[in-house]
């Protein structure tokens, strides 16, 4: 039971790059917000959509691109080869 | 408060109970094998399981801990919504996939995968108990918090209660009757939460139906006379005079006194008295402004609160507002929140005083208003770093979370771990959404316990309707069910399957192995059950926090490495998931606030410089992985393994 031993497919070489590329977008805009709300936390009163201030719009902001980016890479992952999991693997080897 | 039990939330509340353990039973039947048992035979459809992850994951710490917070401070609770539904980014870009490849059942077989070492079993397997034990204190203590308004129990049965029926369900049922009565929950938690907040926006504000009375201003010297406004003055002694700032006049209808707290005002010279309420413990008994609690006429109880005292352009009332114009309108008015100090009288007595403290709206929709947050905004530096570390902690503690991990063994493969995690993001998303108009919602409804925030949303829900009440009583109390059932399955399968299996070599076949893990699962149930009754009057918010932070000490670092790190080693990972959770439970067990909430002591002596401990032990955690794999390379290293 290795499977990280098996050669992996380029297909999910390229879901895993794009995982870590959406992943390190939203990482920048989580850690936008949290050292605004640490170092200069009375930026957050400023209003600057529709009445609203800052920390509104930027929390409810991250919560929006949180589904965006997860909606992006539901479509875009590339459908990875059939491989049996470690679960699957060790039933086979049981039932032999 | 005192709560009148309803009948007609008895019926709706037994009503759900009954039929989530009925399904749990139904479903439970055919589980007898482990993979039955720990992972639903990996057959749950993806859209089930993603919603199920809603279950799991909106906890009562979600739903009643934050409300409840945002409901007492404003805006600061939604910053554990932003930094949970953070968290799922690590899940979904990072560890679904690897996580569904490499495991079986639990989470120390992700990281045994490649090694298959005992240390790594018994130190996952420890790691996943503790992580979820810490996890189970804040459910069982919301549990609690609900049975009592409820059914009019006191907390303790409530905790029991839900201790009894989880095990009851854990015990006969497993991960496949889990992960249904997860999906039903979680569905029904966001819909109806939903239906609330569109009856909270149509019902707008109103002011002016505020019980409490003002006196004044009057001038500052008047307050040593012997009459204020026409009542008499009663004598400040056996402690009241340390506190200058609240006086106490004879009760209109001579029961007890009314007290008020002295405000200062632009005019030095004028104060303005704002009515309080004050609970007394003295030889176990509650006095409420000086009379019995209770309900007869010779008797008092504490009034429910959260008013606004001022909407913008004088108005009284607002009409239906849409979700932007709410916002909007509460900025321009102000509002009364609540703020409570404690007294210590010479007689063996003390008393709690919640006094109102007139707040401007911009205030409640901005960070720092919370004591926990308010370093923030001052300039020291311990209160930003305790701010950060917190954060952190969100953000890298759901992917660590066991009970949240084991649910991706349920699924078929990688691409169904993502697709539900995809699910999960969208529900869990639009729930946090609605958190922040229920929390402010519940904040202005005029129902609040001052004594108890963990039921804010529940009582809004009552001051809408009481079926309304009864329903989201009900969904609230399974919610806390469903999540502690996870947790039970997920430590039950860390001793059945990782330390006994694993660790001590204990051969067992497949039905001991499922024998062996019901046991587990009834003695967490009882540990779970006394440390609810302990840790009962903490916010269930603020405790889910450090459960996150012990979580994501413990696990991440090791998770994180083993999957992007070559050189890892097997020593590498026990000693990081080691180090990460004892060191964050010591610094925990070392805070100011469990020095003050748990221990009783002053909280001016706490060893630990601020509470979260996140931003120094996950660090460390990843250090030690580092410098210990570095130390117990293999001599023959084929680092192309």
């Amino acid at each position: 039971m290795k499977p990280s031993s098996s050669p992996t497919s380029p297909e999910r070489q390229y879901n895993v790059r794009l995982g870590l590329i959406l992943f390190t977008i939203y990482l920048a805009l989580y850690l936008g917000f949290v050292l605004i709300n640490a170092l200069n936390a009375q930026l957050m009163e400023t209003i600057v959509l529709a009445g609203l201030n800052l920390a509104i719009v930027y929390g409810m902001a991250l919560i929006v691109i949180a589904l965006v980016l997860a909606l992006i890479y539901g479509t875009m992952c590339k459908p990875e080869p059939i491989e049996p999991t470690a679960a699957e693997a060790t039933d086979q080897e049981e039932s032999t | 408060m005192i709560y009148e039990a309803s009948w007609t939330a008895v019926i709706v509340f037994m009503l759900f109970v009954i039929g989530t353990v009925a399904l749990s039973f139904f479903l439970g039947r055919k589980a007898k094998s482990s993979a039955g048992y720990f992972a639903a035979h990996g057959q749950i459809p993806w859209a089930v399981n993603g919603v199920a992850f809603a279950g799991d994951y909106l906890s009562a710490a979600s739903f009643l801990g934050i409300c409840g917070m945002i409901a007492s401070y404003g805006y600061d609770g939604f910053l554990y919504s932003i930094g949970f539904l953070a968290g799922w980014i690590v899940a979904l870009f990072v560890i679904a996939e690897p996580m569904k490849r490499l495991g079986r059942f639990t989470f120390a077989d992700a990281l045994d995968a490649k090694f298959n070492s005992r240390g790594i079993k018994a130190a996952a397997g420890i790691s996943t108990l503790i992580v979820s034990v810490f996890y189970l204190i804040p459910q069982m203590v919301g549990a609690g918090s609900l049975i009592t308004p409820l059914l009019g129990f006191p907390h303790w049965v409530g905790v029991v209660l839900v201790g009894i029926v989880v095990i009851t369900i854990v015990v006969t049922a497993g991960m496949v009757s889990t992960t249904w009565v997860q999906f039903l929950k979680g569905s029904l938690l966001v819909i109806f939460s939903a239906v609330l907040v569109v009856m909270v926006l149509a019902r707008g504000f109103t002011t002016g139906s505020d019980p409490f009375q003002t006196i004044g201003p009057i001038a500052a010297a008047d307050l040593s006379a012997a009459e204020i406004d026409g009542r008499a003055v009663i004598r400040a002694d056996d402690g009241w005079q340390e506190h200058p700032e609240f006086v106490r006049l004879a009760a209109k209808d001579g029961v007890g006194f009314d007290i008020f707290h002295v405000e200062s005002t632009a005019d030095s010279d004028q104060k303005l008295l704002r009515q309080a309420q004050a609970i007394t413990t003295r030889g176990g008994e509650e006095f409420i402004d000086g009379a019995p609690k209770g309900k007869a006429a010779d008797e008092k109880q504490l009034q429910p609160a959260g008013y606004l005292s001022e909407l913008p352009e004088g108005k009284s009332e607002t009409g239906a507002l849409g979700p932007i114009s709410f916002l909007t309108t509460l900025r321009d008015s102000k509002v009364m929140l609540w703020r409570n100090t404690k007294i210590a009288h010479p007689s063996a007595a003390t008393t709690t005083v919640y006094f109102q403290k007139e707040t401007e709206g911009p205030a409640v929709l901005r960070p720092g208003e919370h004591p926990k947050f308010a370093g923030i905004r001052s300039e020291e530096s311990m209160g930003s770093l305790n701010f950060l570390s917190l954060m952190l902690a969100l953000f890298c503690g759901t992917a660590s979370l066991p009970h949240i991990l084991i649910r991706y063994y349920t699924v078929k493969d990688g691409a169904a771990a993502r697709k539900s995690t995809i699910v999960g993001i969208a529900s869990i998303g639009f729930f946090y959404v609605l958190t922040l108009y229920l929390g402010l919602g519940a904040m202005t409804s005029g129902a609040l316990d001052l004594t108890d925030s963990n039921m804010s949303a529940p009582l809004l829900a009552r001051s809408i309707s009481d079926l309304l009440f009864a329903i989201i009583s009900a969904i609230a109390f399974t919610t806390v069910l469903g999540t502690v059932s996870g947790l039970i399955l997920a430590s039950s399968g860390a001793v059945a399957h990782d330390l006994l299996d694993g660790v001590f070599g204990v051969e067992l076949n497949e039905s001991s192995q499922v024998r062996v893990a019901k046991i587990a699962a009834i003695v967490v149930g009882g540990i779970a059950i006394v440390l609810g009754i302990l840790f009962k009057e903490l916010n269930v918010g603020y405790l889910v926090g450090w459960a996150f932070n012990v979580a994501a000490s413990a696990n991440l670092p090791a998770l994180l490495m083993l999957l992007f790190w070559k050189r890892t080693t097997k020593e590498g990972i026990i000693w990081s998931v080691v180090v990460g959770l004892f060191s964050s439970l010591g610094w925990i067990l070392l805070s100011a606030d469990t020095y003050k909430s748990v221990y009783g002591l002053d909280p001016a002596d706490a060893l630990a410089p601020f509470s979260q401990p996140g931003i120094v032990t996950i660090p460390l955690a990843f250090l030690t992985l580092i410098v210990v794999s570095l130390m117990t390379r293999p001599e023959t290293a084929s680092d192309e393994s």
